[in-house]
């Protein structure tokens, strides 16, 4: 099947080509990372992760998002969904490999990463992300290629991958929760340590999964002859919906445990990323955007007319992506770290070169998310040809 | 990686042979042995529990600079210009922000800014332990927690997990910010870029039968001993005076103690 990734319009190569110039740019700057070491980066002995593991952290809420559609179809029988479960499962592998290039990026010593395996330690929250996060990875290779092959063939799947099947949706739920863990159970980080985390984190991606995978279903729409189907679109909406309310509902209660109890060692980091401190107040835009985008959603998708009008579908999509991102890609791990345990402000910003091994990650992503996409379509456009 | 190992193995053990006993040079080496040995064998240090009182009272600002310094030129840890790529393993902090848990608006302004020394709390629970996902830093049979500099991935979940903000890491080559890009200290190991350090509570000097270098420069300021032996001094000194710890009631059991 791969083939199919093989032959394309002059736009597919010239989108092809266009990624790899990027991500080759981004490895040169990489190269740079690896020989200097993570110094280039703007992170610091106070803010000791930065903008990659920010990164990772948002796109395994995405990852686990696929889910959202192979629930409702395989737990409930939602037929609409039928014809698009592969795109959630194609999305989650795209999503998990550049969970794994972050984490990659991240290390200080990436030679040794495989120290993870061999000095296997179960008490470490990074070890079991390691292992959900590959799991998930090669269940959602697995599943979406059989699933695939046989509906190329116009055969059944076979039946033992209805397991796997079973087994990656609670599989989804625990990358997302065990991501959390690596956070909230730290003892002196008083953003990070309150149970909402996992639940919080697990509504942020089911909004902020939906709906890129909606925003592709639109490209999937527009540069192919496959549709994924508006009824699939409208209900990927209404999820959204219920997840992006349940997100700021629990950040809500989030706000006022902290506020009302008064902990200033857990006051102060919110108070921090919307306010500031003195002069350090360089979230507390990015922050207020954050809300507005994330609240002004909700108020578009609660009125069924504007949330299933397809006018309207990218816009709020793109608000409530760019507002979840903004709020666990930008502020949920800086913030975590400002204030430091000694409680002194120290902020944190990624330089340039940070940055663009962040695009080159993220087009890194693109490239196997087109790849896979151009697979799957076009075997649904042969299939229903 | 073995290889370095192996020749500093026997750069420590030639110096050793020369200053002590064959003994003790046997012990040096044993620091250096992978970590798994490492907590299991009890002949490392003759303790249970290694810990340490420090007499903030005597603690003045050039007392602290020279204790830093004592510590940093024997450990080769580099001074960085940029604060980012800051490494430290013993360091003054202001009252107010060694002791975040012990607001009083009322406090005597020198209070609030009395010079505190700050460094690795070798918790009885070490938070730092239970994060790393490779065993890359440990606890030793001992107390002492311990990096493992060669199986050290970087990952920096340790810094994450520290409550102390005890941890640096090496953003960048600490040999190239070396004069000549040589250790001050040829007995002790130097570190490579991306891996996380600290304060060792100088296992080094305790495998033969030294003092922690930063005792030695205190003037009598630290204290430092086994907290589970009754009759040691610095039981002594824990009986005689009221000490607090840094955040205890995060349940990390630091073994650094300050009269303040």
């Amino acid at each position: 099947m791969l083939e199919k990734a093989l032959s394309g319009s002059r736009n597919y190569w010239l989108w092809i080509a266009g990624l790899m110039a990027v991500i080759a740019v981004a490895f040169m700057g990489y190269l740079q990372q690896w020989e200097f070491g993570l110094g280039v980066t703007g992170m610091s002995r106070d803010v000791s992760w930065g903008f990659y593991i920010a990164q990772f952290t948002f796109l395994v809420g995405v990852a686990a998002g696929g889910v959202m559609l192979v629930l409702p179809y395989y737990l409930h029988d939602y037929k609409a969904f039928g014809r698009i479960t592969i795109l959630g499962e194609f999305l989650a592998v795209a999503a998990v490999v550049m969970c794994l290039l972050f984490i990659l990026a991240d290390l200080g010593q990436p030679k040794r990463a495989m120290n993870v395996i061999f000095n296997a330690t179960p008490y470490s929250m990074l070890f079991w992300d390691a292992l959900v996060l590959n799991g998930y990875l090669l269940l959602n290779i697995v599943i979406g290629w059989k699933l695939l092959e046989a509906e190329r063939n116009a055969v059944p799947a076979p039946k033992w991958i209805k397991y796997l099947i079973y087994l990656s949706i609670p599989w989804a739920f625990g990358i997302h929760t065990v991501t959390a863990f690596l956070y909230c159970g730290l003892p002196g980080r008083g953003y990070w340590l309150t149970a909402i985390l996992a639940p919080r984190f697990l509504a942020s991606a089911f909004a902020a999964g939906p709906s890129f995978l909606i925003l592709l279903c639109f490209i999937v729409r527009k540069v192919t002859k496959f549709d994924p189907g508006t009824k699939a679109m409208q209900t990927l909406m209404k999820i959204i919906t219920y997840a992006l309310i349940a997100n700021v509902f629990f950040l809500l209660c989030e706000i006022f445990t902290v506020f009302y109890s008064q902990i200033p060692e857990h006051m102060d980091h919110l108070k921090y990323l919307f306010f500031g401190h003195g002069d350090k107040v360089a979230l507390v835009p990015w922050m207020w955007t954050s809300m507005f985008l994330m609240l002004s959603a909700i108020v578009l998708l609660v009125i069924p007319k504007i949330r299933n009008n397809e006018k309207y579908m990218p816009f709020i999509c793109i608000m409530v992506f760019v507002g979840t991102w903004i709020d666990k890609g930008m502020g949920m791990i800086a913030g975590g770290f400002v204030p430091n345990a000694m409680h002194t402000y120290h902020e944190y910003t990624p330089t340039p070169l940070e940055i663009l091994i962040t695009v080159g990650v993220y087009a890194t992503g693109l490239l196997v998310v087109t790849i896979l996409y151009k697979i799957a379509t076009q075997i649904k456009e042969e299939v229903n040809a | 990686m073995k290889e370095s190992r192996r020749s500093f193995l026997k750069i420590a053990g030639v110096s050793a042979l020369g200053v002590t006993a064959a003994s003790n040079a046997h012990a040096i080496g044993e620091y250096f042995i992978p970590s798994e040995q490492a907590i299991k064998d009890q002949k490392v240090s003759t303790a249970d529990r290694w810990g340490m009182v420090i007499d903030t009272r005597k603690l003045t600002h050039e007392l602290n600079e020279k204790i830093a310094k004592s510590c940093h030129l024997n450990h080769n840890v580099p001074t960085l210009e940029n604060k980012n790529h800051e490494i430290k393993w013993i360091w003054e902090e202001h009252y107010e922000h060694a002791f975040t848990q012990q607001p009083n608006e009322f406090q005597a302004e020198e209070t609030a800014h009395a010079p505190i020394l700050t460094l690795c709390n070798h918790c009885d629970n070490p938070p730092c332990v239970q994060a790393c996902p490779t065993k890359a830093t440990f606890q030793r049979e001992d107390g002492i927690v311990l990096m493992d500099f060669h199986r050290c991935i970087g990952c920096r979940f340790c810094m994450a997990a520290c409550p102390y903000g005890s941890r640096s890491f090496n953003f960048r080559d600490p040999r190239d910010a070396m004069e000549d890009g040589k250790p001050t200290n040829p007995e002790f190991p130097t570190r490579t870029k991306g891996v996380v350090e600290k304060c060792n509570f100088c296992a080094e000097r305790l495998a033969v039968g030294k003092d922690p270098y930063c005792v030695e420069a205190s003037e009598g300021a630290l204290v430092f001993g086994d907290l589970s032996d009754e009759n040691s001094e610095i039981r002594k000194v824990l009986k005689e005076n009221y000490t607090i710890r840094r955040k205890a009631s995060l349940g990390t059991g630091p073994s650094v103690f300050y009269i303040v």
